[in-house]
């Protein structure tokens, strides 16, 4: 085997752009499956750590409707009731709300739109809120349940000059006209969605918003050795009976951590696929230049094939040295492919990070995608030359000699 | 299923009412017709004749490089005719050497790697095939060649590394079409005394050649005239 290696090595260094041009092939569309898997695959990564910090205790409850946005104008609410019916429920340990409202931030002679969160005034129930998605305080304080006209920054305010200059606890600031002072700022999620958003007491909220009773969603905390289903099939019909709303009728939903992920995976599958069959085109496009290229290479050597016939090559031993070939094209495109695609995917992820502020966007570097990368660059490379090394194999040797 | 004829004395090769036609358009052919020779081991012959007379066919046919339309043909008492593609290679590696006219080397192949490819092919060991790959280069005086790819080598050289491969697996029979058809009359006087010289050593040699300068390096000439042989004439 090593003997057809040098000679297949050999081959393709005499011929060294056409080998460069059809490895260039394959080159490009490794890169762009290895980058577009990286990133995917990563940013999978990145929900499942975010569910795992939320731990498989938590499950949630929304108004029906609310895919639109939270705090729309939608007929149906969810009120404090709701909350004080949960709450009693069997099995229930902690339950915790949050209320969503889009705020006019204006600091720095700077004004933006992004969201409010109105948060319980029972500091317990509001640390829930902050514990479920792993925030802390990076500066300054917690909100107390009797801060009037306190606020707490997400990360970006702090640390991202979202306002033009870096806000710190004491600042003053203004939401939809009203001023408010900065309690703290708090660690980053590394979403920009999470890292621009404010957070204020219920209090607060409904004067700021005239919110009412309503809140946008529930969080629900079961207790140790309650079981997820049983808890959450307790609470829905309890609720609806509350509500007076049957399964036709019902405007609510409940979102366990298993329906969440589940979603969450159907999408990364169906993402995944539809990148992959746009890296698979380029593949193809990769592998029709390697079976061109050994086309090629079979006709201008049939003279060599013929002689290397007479000196006793069998018809395996021509085909082994012509696959051998086009599984180097396949596999030095690829290797190139994956150490590029490592260093454009590490990249992005960089770049996400320190311009936009975007932590989802997570190369990962998982050892199946750089084996399997390589892998498929290989099986191409030698499935787009079978049929030329075939070809060659079969030729008979006075036809190959008499070629010139 | 290997044929075997009896063993008849001395024997290499038995041609036996041998025939090549081909079909071109409407027309047959017949580049070989009806030939029947038999060379012992040891001989060396040359088939001479025009362009045309069907010597390089009846080489091919010979080296197992072709198939006969009828006819048998017994390489050391094998019916090669009846042999799959994959034993035919097994045969043309290890029982015959071939020179080419025009060489035929791997232009991307080192002297001394050209000469260890048929090795190669027989899964001779790495070191074994180096050191007979020097001993046969040294042998035809290119031991200060062996590194250089073939278009480093002046005409003559290649067909001496041509002969060093022919050698390689240690062949029974050398056939060689047109050998000295690219060299100028020195270089092929001096590839003709090779052959003689493998002669004496035992090789069987088949020269096929138009030049009777060359031819008469051989033992016995057979002369072909549109696919037959038309005389026989020999010094032994």
């Amino acid at each position: 085997m090593h003997d057809y290696l040098r000679l297949a090595y050999r081959s393709l260094k005499e011929r060294k752009i056409r080998s460069l041009l059809t490895i260039l092939g394959i080159f490009l569309a490794i890169i762009t499956i290895f980058v577009l898997l990286s990133l995917s695959l990563g940013l999978k990564d990145f929900v499942d750590d975010q569910f795992e910090m939320l731990g498989g205790d938590k499950f949630f409850i929304q108004p029906k409707g609310s895919a639109t946005g939270f705090g729309g104008e939608g007929a149906v609410e969810l009120t404090l009731d709701d909350y004080e019916v949960v709450k009693k429920i069997q099995g229930v340990d902690k339950v915790t709300y949050f209320v969503l409202g889009n705020g006019k931030i204006e600091f720095n002679e700077k004004t933006r739109y992004y969201f409010v969160l109105g948060l319980p005034e029972d500091e317990k129930e509001a640390q829930l809120v902050f514990e479920a998605s792993g925030i802390e305080i990076e500066d300054g304080r917690w909100l107390k349940g009797s801060d009037n006209n306190k606020i707490l920054m997400g990360y970006n305010y702090g640390y991202r000059k979202l306002m033009g200059k870096k806000i710190k606890p004491g600042d003053n600031i203004e939401i939809n006209g009203v001023e408010f002072e900065v309690a703290g700022i708090v660690s980053e999620v590394g979403n920009p969605g999470d890292d621009q958003q404010v957070y204020i007491n219920l209090n607060d909220f409904r004067e700021l918003f005239n919110s009412g009773d309503r809140v946008d969603m529930l969080w629900i905390e079961i207790k140790e050795g309650e079981d997820m289903a049983e808890v959450s099939g307790r609470v829905k019909k309890k609720l609806m009976s509350f509500r007076d709303v049957d399964e036709k009728t019902i405007d609510f939903s409940i979102l366990t951590p298993d329906e969440i992920m589940e979603t969450f995976g159907n999408i990364f599958n169906i993402l995944i696929a539809f990148l992959l069959g746009i890296g698979a085109i380029s593949m193809i496009v990769g592998g029709i230049g390697i079976a061109n290229t050994m086309y090629t290479s079979v006709l201008e050597r049939k003279k060599e094939i013929g002689t290397m016939k007479a000196v006793g090559a069998r018809n395996e031993d021509i085909l082994t040295i012509f696959v051998i070939e086009s599984g180097i094209l396949g596999l030095v495109g690829g290797g190139a492919g994956v150490i590029v695609g490592i260093g454009i995917a590490k990249g992005i992820e960089y770049g996400a990070k320190v311009v936009f502020g975007v932590d989802m966007l997570r190369a990962s570097m998982n050892p199946w995608i750089i084996i399997g990368s390589l892998a498929f660059a290989f099986v191409v490379g030698v499935l787009s030359g079978f049929l030329p090394s075939y070809q060659a194999s079969k030729l008979k040797p006075v036809d190959a000699l008499r070629y010139e | 299923m290997v044929e075997r004829k009896k063993k008849t004395n001395n024997e290499i090769i038995r041609l036996k009412n041998v025939a090549k036609w081909y079909k071109a358009g409407d027309e047959i052919v017949k580049a070989v017709d009806g030939v029947d020779i038999v060379i012992n081991k040891g001989d060396f012959v040359a088939i001479v004749g025009p362009s045309g007379s069907g010597k390089s066919t009846a080489m091919n046919l010979v080296g197992a490089l072709d198939i006969a339309t009828k006819g048998d043909i017994f390489l050391d008492n094998i019916n090669i005719e009846k042999l799959h593609e994959s034993d035919l290679a097994q045969i043309r590696g290890r029982k015959i050497g071939f020179v080419f006219q025009t060489f035929n080397l791997i232009p991307t192949l080192t002297a001394l790697e050209n000469v260890t490819l048929p090795m190669i092919f027989q899964r001779v060991p790495y070191e074994e095939r180096v050191a007979r790959a020097k001993e046969l280069l040294t042998k035809v005086g290119l031991d200060h060649r062996l590194t250089h790819l073939p278009n480093m080598l002046s005409g003559g050289e290649r067909q001496r590394v041509a002969v060093a491969r022919a050698l390689a697996n240690d062949p029974e029979v050398i056939l060689a079409d047109e050998p000295t058809g690219n060299l100028d009359t020195k270089r092929g006087e001096e590839v003709a005394q090779m052959f003689n010289k493998l002669s004496d050593e035992g090789k069987t040699i088949i020269l096929v050649t138009h030049d009777m300068y060359v031819a008469k390096h051989a033992d016995r000439i057979y002369k072909l005239k549109d696919g037959k042989i038309e005389n026989k004439s020999g010094r032994k």
